[in-house]
């Protein structure tokens, strides 16, 4: 039997179980998809908040506020890039400006530090390419960008190598829970423990009715971006939103930590959870609300499209805390925008209530709360390279050449801790497959190596588990 | 009866169309050269075609080996040799050329290896 | 630091046959860095016929042509790396690279030879909308493996683009066992070889539906179905149009771009339209002592074109290497004109001994017209054209007698005209 159980290996499900590992509780890390960060986390905005969108007092604004403070360290940490390149809220009109300014005041209630408004002037000095349209902006420069997915794996990782069991392929289908501990009916059989985490995402809502509480109502709120290639990746230096109006956030334009530009998201309620389909009209307004900020954003540079789902909660905020319909029950729902900012403030807040929970559970002596840079070949110097090849001569074979990604490096990332076993695992880790080909020519080799690594024909690798599979039989 | 093609003889692509009475061609036109007159011709009464496809190969430096027909074969032939190629397993080494089917399917044609493969 | 006359950037046909004919013209220390197992390139998957017609007066399989070349590779002292990846290439002409054996190595050349080939444009910049289901690739994935590793990427297939690359797929899917349902063309005509139109869509009776692209993808995990649609002359969908189509693989046959990287790095001048690098009569890029050939230079249709191509640059490389190459030097631009879209290469050294002939394509399907040569406001040459199509690469010859009157203010035009 488990001490803890966290249910969904998003952001929150991977930085909790990072924060609790490091105690000497038997931790499980349960995941329905067969990968970590396949479900909100795998595709938003990657934008660090600073703290002012929300409503003042909230759980959530203070798990904004904080999260965006420990970010950096926690990104150098784990190793996972992070960049503090500041945010601009840009007006349009004098009602806009207005909004602005009780942004201003709601973020400095919140707790933001050096927020200020820019003049038009001082606006168009910092970024030459916004709209001569534009009025003033609100410019936070606590604000930051992040790889949602690659802070996850190494969350992830990092909770591993400290002794927490990732369970993949590990649906809940049914809740029980009696005087001594509550067990998940699991797509991988029974699994028993003391208590679970609800870090569900978009199911938090059914994983809370199952197990009895029926307080929880979760929407999957859509939203599509586009993500332009590296050539126009420095078109802004900030992240770039609109004022929210009733048409919605608006449409944010930032550059990415991989040096790519991401332009979106839509805002649209759907009831089907997994639908993460882009639509001709989704895309069309991406590109048609962009040009309001950014008038040079031109969606032919894309290199791919994508769609995500936020998990929204009804009322707006975060629900963090022992169910009260089940006391062997933790919520972590609702965990919306700014949840990836949030995360690790927000495991550090289930660990003061685990902490409560178990008292006498005492400190790992050997807890490291770092994970280890992965290789990056292609950021190396050529004397670095040299050096690594003479030690493993798998990083002398270049497999994704848009990229310069190494054999060495994916076999990396399939034995990593919680590592690769599908071809879009291994891109998300490594970036083979990512560049201007989209795995064109790199594809059919990593999912020779995945084959080769993981024991198994190649007709049995999927691009994203589940029945994803990339190839059918032999042809002969 | 009438039959329309196109015609490959050249980049040309001429639209041809054969008139046929009681299996006899009685007329080609469309085309504007004589080598689409006798394409026109050979496509209405014996059309051939030349196909490539792989073996399976025990212990090649891959799973299969590419092949295909050394010449011609008749066009209604294909999905028939093709069985033929299918049931058809070789052994490393494999030089081009090499014979895998001798006559396939009594067409008079060969199925030949057009990849070396020297083995593992 | 290592030290060679002629580094050759690619194993294909265009760097085989670039290397044998420098190693031919006397250079003496070559070596090929090829990033694939073995030589041959991309027409090792190749598997189907219709090459060397031109070239060898045979219809040769792909695999079978590129063994011609690497038979005679190995008859000679060039050196081949397999498996290297060449990082960068610089102007000075230090090539960079990396493999398993010698693992990162630098050289020295006297001259280089880019030819890296091309990549198929991938799903991402068409920006379909839909789901991001298995089961979508590029028909030259697809042909990887069907025809190297034996294993089907699909059953029931819909492509997109007829590319030859694309028709091709759908005959070799066709015999080994797959429904191809439909082959959609965006553009009212195909960029395909009519033959492969006959032989790979007629024969088997798939349609063919120009003026139609995909416009949604279906399917959470496996891909189950695309949705098509008519486009209008503005190449936009046109609402009503729509038809779900149940397929579980979507093969993308969109067209070819060279990969240029390295030429972008070593700073090599490309031209807008191919692509590829400006380049001189002998396949000189703007960097002296750096050639371009075959497809990194401009997307061909025949190996045979690509193969002659790259003679010229190897022949080139080696009157560099050899020092032979000191006659004065005068270079007039060529200007595609009227319906031409491009014209290789880009300059012509006037002073040049030999006749030049200039390869280009047009931007659409035209009939009976004439293409036109004119240089120096005269008409050099004028010959009537049933059919001109953007599928299939035309060349026009300007005779040495000719280069020998212009001047440095000459112009040399190509252009279609009623």
């Amino acid at each position: 039997m488990y001490d803890i159980a966290i249910v969904g290996a998003g952001v929150t499900g991977a930085m909790t179980a990072r924060a609790l590992s490091k105690y000497n509780l038997k931790i499980a890390l349960l995941e329905k998809c067969n990968d970590v960060a396949m479900g909100a986390t795998k595709a938003n905005s990657g934008i660090v908040h600073a703290g002012f969108d929300a409503a003042e007092g909230s759980l959530m604004a203070k798990m904004n506020v904080k999260g965006c403070a420990m970010m950096p360290e926690t990104t150098k940490k784990l190793n996972v890039p992070y960049k503090n390149n500041g945010s601009l809220v840009v007006a349009f009109s004098q009602e806009e400006d207005e909004h602005l300014k009780s942004l201003l005041a709601r973020g400095k209630a919140n707790g933001v530090p050096e927020l200020k408004i820019l003049s038009k002037e001082e606006l168009l000095k910092l970024e030459p390419n916004l709209s001569n349209e534009a009025t003033s902006a609100l410019y936070a420069p606590t604000a930051g960008i992040v790889c949602p997915y690659e802070l996850t794996i190494a969350a992830a990782e990092c909770a591993v190598s400290n002794g927490v069991e990732f369970i993949r392929n590990c649906e809940v289908k049914a809740v029980n829970t009696d005087a001594e501990k509550i067990t998940l009916e699991t797509t991988q059989g029974a699994i028993e423990a003391k208590y679970v985490i609800n870090a569900a995402g978009v199911f938090s809502d059914d994983l809370a009715r199952m197990a009895g509480d029926d307080t929880i109502s979760i929407t999957a709120r859509k939203g599509e971006y586009f993500m332009l290639d590296r050539s126009v990746g420095d078109t802004v230096k900030h992240t770039i939103f609109q004022c929210p109006s009733k048409m919605g956030k608006g449409i944010l334009v930032s550059p990415t930590v991989d040096g790519n530009l991401i332009v979106g998201p839509t805002a649209e309620d759907i009831d089907d959870k997994s639908n993460v389909a882009t639509t001709n009209s989704g895309l069309n307004d991406v590109r048609k609300y962009a040009v309001k900020s950014v008038p040079s954003v031109n969606t032919r540079n894309a290199i791919t499209s994508f769609t995500g789902l936020r998990a929204h909660a009804a009322a707006h905020e975060f629900i963090i805390g022992i169910s009260e319909k089940n006391s062997r029950l933790i919520n972590a729902a609702g965990i919306e925008s700014p949840g990836l900012t949030s995360a690790p403030a927000i495991a550090e807040y289930i660990e003061d209530i685990v902490k409560r929970i178990f008292p006498d559970a005492t400190v790992k002596a050997d807890y490291d709360d770092t994970r280890k840079a992965p290789v990056r070949f292609r950021h190396m110097t050529d004397e670095e390279r040299a050096e690594l090849i003479k030690k493993n001569s798998a990083y002398g074979r270049i497999i994704c050449r848009c990229e310069t990604i190494t054999e060495g490096e994916i076999i990396d990332a399939i034995k990593a801790p919680a590592g690769a076993r599908d071809v879009d695992g291994v891109k998300r880790r490594t970036r083979a497959g990512m560049g201007r080909c989209q795995g064109g020519f790199c594809g059919s080799k990593v999912v020779e190596i995945l084959a080769r690594e993981l024991g198994c024909s190649i007709n049995e690798i999927t691009k994203f588990g589940g029945n994803s599979n990339i190839l059918f039989d032999k042809t002969k | 009866m009438k039959k329309d093609m196109t015609c490959v003889a050249c980049p040309l692509g001429c639209q041809i169309t054969v008139e046929i009475e009681n299996d006899e061609v009685t007329a080609v036109t469309g085309n504007t050269c004589k080598r689409g007159d006798a394409y026109a011709r050979t496509e209405v009464t014996n059309p051939v075609r030349s196909i490539h496809s792989t073996v399976k190969i025990n212990g090649g430096e891959h799973p299969v080996v590419p092949c295909k027909t050394s010449g011609p074969i008749p066009k209604g032939a294909i999905f028939d040799v093709m069985k033929e190629i299918n049931n058809v397993t070789v052994d490393a080494p494999v030089k081009i050329g090499q014979v895998f089917i001798e006559n396939v399917c009594g067409t008079g044609v060969d199925i030949v290896a057009t990849n070396n493969d020297n083995g593992k | 630091m290592i030290n060679y006359d002629l580094v050759v950037v690619g194993g294909g046909p265009a760097g085989m046959a670039a290397a044998l004919k420098a190693k031919e013209c006397g250079v003496e220390k070559i070596v090929i860095l090829e990033r694939a197992e073995t030589l041959g390139g991309i027409l090792e998957q190749c598997i189907h016929t219709g090459f060397g017609l031109h070239y060898f007066g045979e219809e040769l399989s792909g695999p079978e042509y590129a063994a011609r070349f690497i038979d005679l590779v190995k008859e000679t002292d060039i050196d081949v790396k397999i498996n290297t990846m060449v990082l960068s290439v610089n102007d000075d002409k230090v090539v960079t690279a990396v493999n398993t054996v010698d693992g990162l190595i630098q050289i020295q050349a006297k001259a280089v030879i880019l030819a890296m080939g091309c990549r198929e444009r991938p799903r991402g910049a068409l920006q379909i909308a839909g789901t991001r289901a298995s089961g979508i690739m590029t028909a030259g994935t697809a042909q990887k493996y069907v025809n190297i590793d034996g294993y089907m990427p699909g059953k029931k297939v819909v492509i997109l683009g007829s590319g030859d690359i694309g028709l091709i797929m759908a005959r070799r899917m066709t015999l080994e066992g797959a429904e191809v349902k439909v082959v959609c063309e965006l553009m009212p005509f195909s960029g395909g070889l009519t033959r492969n139109i006959v032989q790979c869509l007629d024969d088997f009776g798939i349609p063919l539906r120009l003026s139609t692209t995909v416009i949604e993808t279906h399917g959470k995990e496996r891909l189950e179905g695309v949705t098509i649609a008519q486009v209008d002359n503005k190449l936009q969908p046109i609402p009503g149009t729509e038809e779900y189509i149940e397929c579980d693989t979507l093969m993308l046959s969109v067209g070819l771009i060279p990969e240029n990287e390295l030429t972008k790095q070593a700073g090599i001048e490309l031209d807008r339209i191919t692509n590829g690098a400006v380049v001189n009569e002998m396949r000189e890029t703007e960097v002296e002592g750096i050639f371009a050939c075959g497809n990194v230079l401009q997307v061909h249709d025949l190996v045979d074109y690509v193969t002659l191509e790259s003679q010229i640059a190897g022949e080139g490389a080696a009157r560099y290497i050899l020092g032979k190459n000191t006659d004065e030097k005068v270079y007039i631009n060529t200007t595609p004109e009227n319906g031409v879209r491009y014209i290789v290469p880009q300059k012509v050294n006037i002073k040049s001994k030999e006749d030049v002939k200039l390869y280009f394509r047009v931007g659409a399907i035209y009939k009976n017209k004439k293409l036109t040569v004119e240089v120096d406001g005269n008409i050099l040459s004028s010959k009537k054209k049933v059919k001109l199509a953007p599928g299939e690469m035309e060349n026009v010859v300007i005779p040495a007698s000719v280069l020998a009157t212009l001047n440095k203010n000459s112009t040399i035009k190509v252009r279609v005209e009623d």
